[in-house]
């Protein structure tokens, strides 16, 4: 018998459930149970689900391990029913996301998921620092860039790409992430950001701002 | 009352009584570099350089410790690791050391004594404990068990080790207890005074609460009871959220706190348990002004100091290169006129 298709809010729930219980099985039938194309289901479900996700983190009823553990899941979820060659062109700005001087990327990871996730394309430049960063940003015409860090120096650095954009890229905006910028609030404003969020999900809005903001 | 040495006046808080005046940790480590005018790595480069850095900041501060931490890379080091040197930060691990976990059964413990970078932190306490003349507490420190493989193996694939390699895992602890046992007993007996224990992964922000007794708390127990000598746990920026009882059920005698955490609240819940180090914000320190520091000190010396129990500190375990002296002075100076016990009323600014 065929299982019958679950509502939006249901099938969120459930898929959250089944990302903090490392449950792949279950986040799949999630799928297979709606009724939604794979775009619609990561558009509406998924990034729904990584979105509370976060929330319950910035609350503190979450681990950033579950955060990150349940944003591997939902990565291969994606890879699964939307690999990244079948996503739509679309005609947002070139987004790309990068870690700065810094040698760990669990924050752009779980950045990407929920950007992905999200339906947005997104250049990834791993582990990076300030001039390749921005000779591979202008080189793709780059036009909104995702920085994350970890450590306090590497925040700062954030002030010379600053530059170095308004001086080679202008117009490019500026999204920064990551421990020191959560423990500083004002951090973001001082090196010349023009964004923050303080989990993943919180991206999302910001791009969405951005994107209908001229630049 | 009598003028207490560093080492009495820090007993007696840790005692949960009220000694002369607060104690307080200015936690600075590269700074010692800059009181040499020297650059960072070279400053490392040799155990005299630091011992002569820390003796030139606590005459300069009068803060009530010394600290034997140089940089936390140096544990990945002694794993085999790599460390990154740079002019403005802490020197900061490399590629991970472990690079296939398939391997976890098969790694030697590094003995302590046969490791460059962590001959070099017994060296620098030794000097510190000739110089120090038994009145000032000298601190050693360690990564915590749980906590050192996000340098062994990076975070994300050491997060996937807890939850889809529980054998592995398991066999990472055992190897690393022995390996930290050693370190903070190798440490205890070459000059500190006492061991802070940074597990900045047992927070509840890191690692779920409910997963603190069977992971971060079980070993942090298993641990902390082979240490020979007090200790002091740090989440190094992390939040407590609701693991007090089994933290304090680990043996540590104080806490280092976020700056995020309200300490009055804290001082209430830890009600004698353990002693709070904390909380000031280490990086918004970076840009304060000499009156925000005096403000920020007394706000914290009005919650927190009450009854003792309590050292002023850094909310992450080391000061931040960027912080300049005139902060730091301001802290000192605030310190000594408005935490001489009992606290007076006007402590709080906005009183």
């Amino acid at each position: 018998m065929q299982p019958r298709s679950l509502e939006t809010e249901e099938l969120t729930d459930r898929l959250t459930t089944a990302l903090l219980e490392l449950d792949r099985n279950a986040a799949r039938a999630c799928f297979q149970h709606g009724a939604l194309e794979p775009l619609a289901f990561s558009e509406t479900v998924l990034a729904a689900a990584l979105e509370r996700i976060g929330d319950r983190w910035e609350r503190g009823e979450l681990a950033l391990s579950q955060v990150y553990m349940s944003g591997r899941i939902a990565e291969d979820l994606l890879d699964d029913i939307l690999p990244p060659q079948d996503l739509p062109v679309t005609s947002h700005p070139a987004l790309a996301i990068a870690v700065l001087d810094d040698f760990h990327p669990l924050g752009k990871r779980i950045v990407s998921s929920v950007v992905r996730a999200s339906g947005f394309r997104l250049t990834d430049y791993g582990l990076i620092g300030v001039d390749d960063l921005v000779q591979r940003a202008r080189r793709d015409g780059i036009e909104i860039l995702l920085i994350s860090t970890l450590m306090y120096p590497a925040a700062l650095r954030v002030r010379e790409l600053r530059v170095r954009l308004d001086r080679d890229m202008p117009g490019t905006r500026l999204v920064v992430g990551g421990a020191p910028f959560r423990l500083h609030p004002n951090l973001w404003r001082e090196v010349g950001a023009d964004a923050t969020s303080t989990t993943a999900a919180g991206v999302i809005p910001l791009l969405r701002r951005l994107i209908a903001e001229p630049s | 009352m009598n003028e207490m040495t560093p080492l009495e006046r820090v007993l007696c808080t840790l005692g949960h009584r009220e000694p002369d005046r607060v104690p307080f940790f200015l936690l600075l480590t590269m700074h010692g570099a800059r009181e040499l005018g020297i650059g960072i790595r070279e400053y490392y480069s040799t155990p005299e350089l630091v011992v002569e850095g820390q003796l030139r900041l606590r005459k300069r501060y009068g803060h009530d410790c010394l600290y034997g931490f140089l940089y936390a890379a140096l544990e990945s080091e002694a794993w085999g690791g790599e460390t990154a040197f740079r002019d403005d930060g802490p020197p900061n691990a490399l590629a991970p050391c472990i690079t296939d976990i398939r391997k976890i059964p098969h790694l030697e413990v590094p003995r302590i004594t046969e490791a460059p970078g962590l001959k070099k932190v017994l060296e620098v306490l030794a000097g510190l404990k000739a110089r120090a003349k038994g009145e000032v507490p000298i601190i050693g420190t360690v990564m915590s068990p749980f906590s050192l493989p996000v340098l062994q193996l990076g975070f994300e694939r050491y997060l996937e080790l807890i939850y889809r390699e529980p054998e592995l895992f398991c066999e990472l602890m055992r190897l690393n207890t022995e390996f930290c046992v050693a370190w903070a007993n190798a440490q205890l007996a070459a000059g500190a005074t006492a061991i802070c224990y940074f597990d900045p992964l047992s927070s509840p922000e890191m690692t779920p609460a409910s997963d603190y007794p069977r992971l971060g708390g079980a070993v942090a127990r298993a641990t902390l009871s082979r240490i020979q000598g007090p200790t002091a746990t740090h989440l190094a920026s992390g939040r407590l959220g609701s693991i007090l009882d089994e933290v304090a059920g680990t043996g540590t005698a104080a806490l280092g706190v976020s700056s995020r955490e309200d300490l009055s609240a804290l001082k209430k819940s830890f009600s004698g348990r353990l002693a709070i180090l904390g909380n000031l914000n280490g990086l918004e320190m970076c840009g304060w002004s000499p009156e925000q520091a005096a403000g920020e000190v007394r706000r914290a010396l009005s919650a927190g100091a009450p009854g003792g129990g309590f050292i002023l500190s850094d909310n992450h375990g080391e000061i931040p290169w960027q912080v300049p002296d005139r902060v730091l002075e301001a802290i000192s100076e605030t310190v000594r006129r408005w935490g001489r016990y009992p606290i007076a009323p006007e402590v709080l600014p906005d009183a």
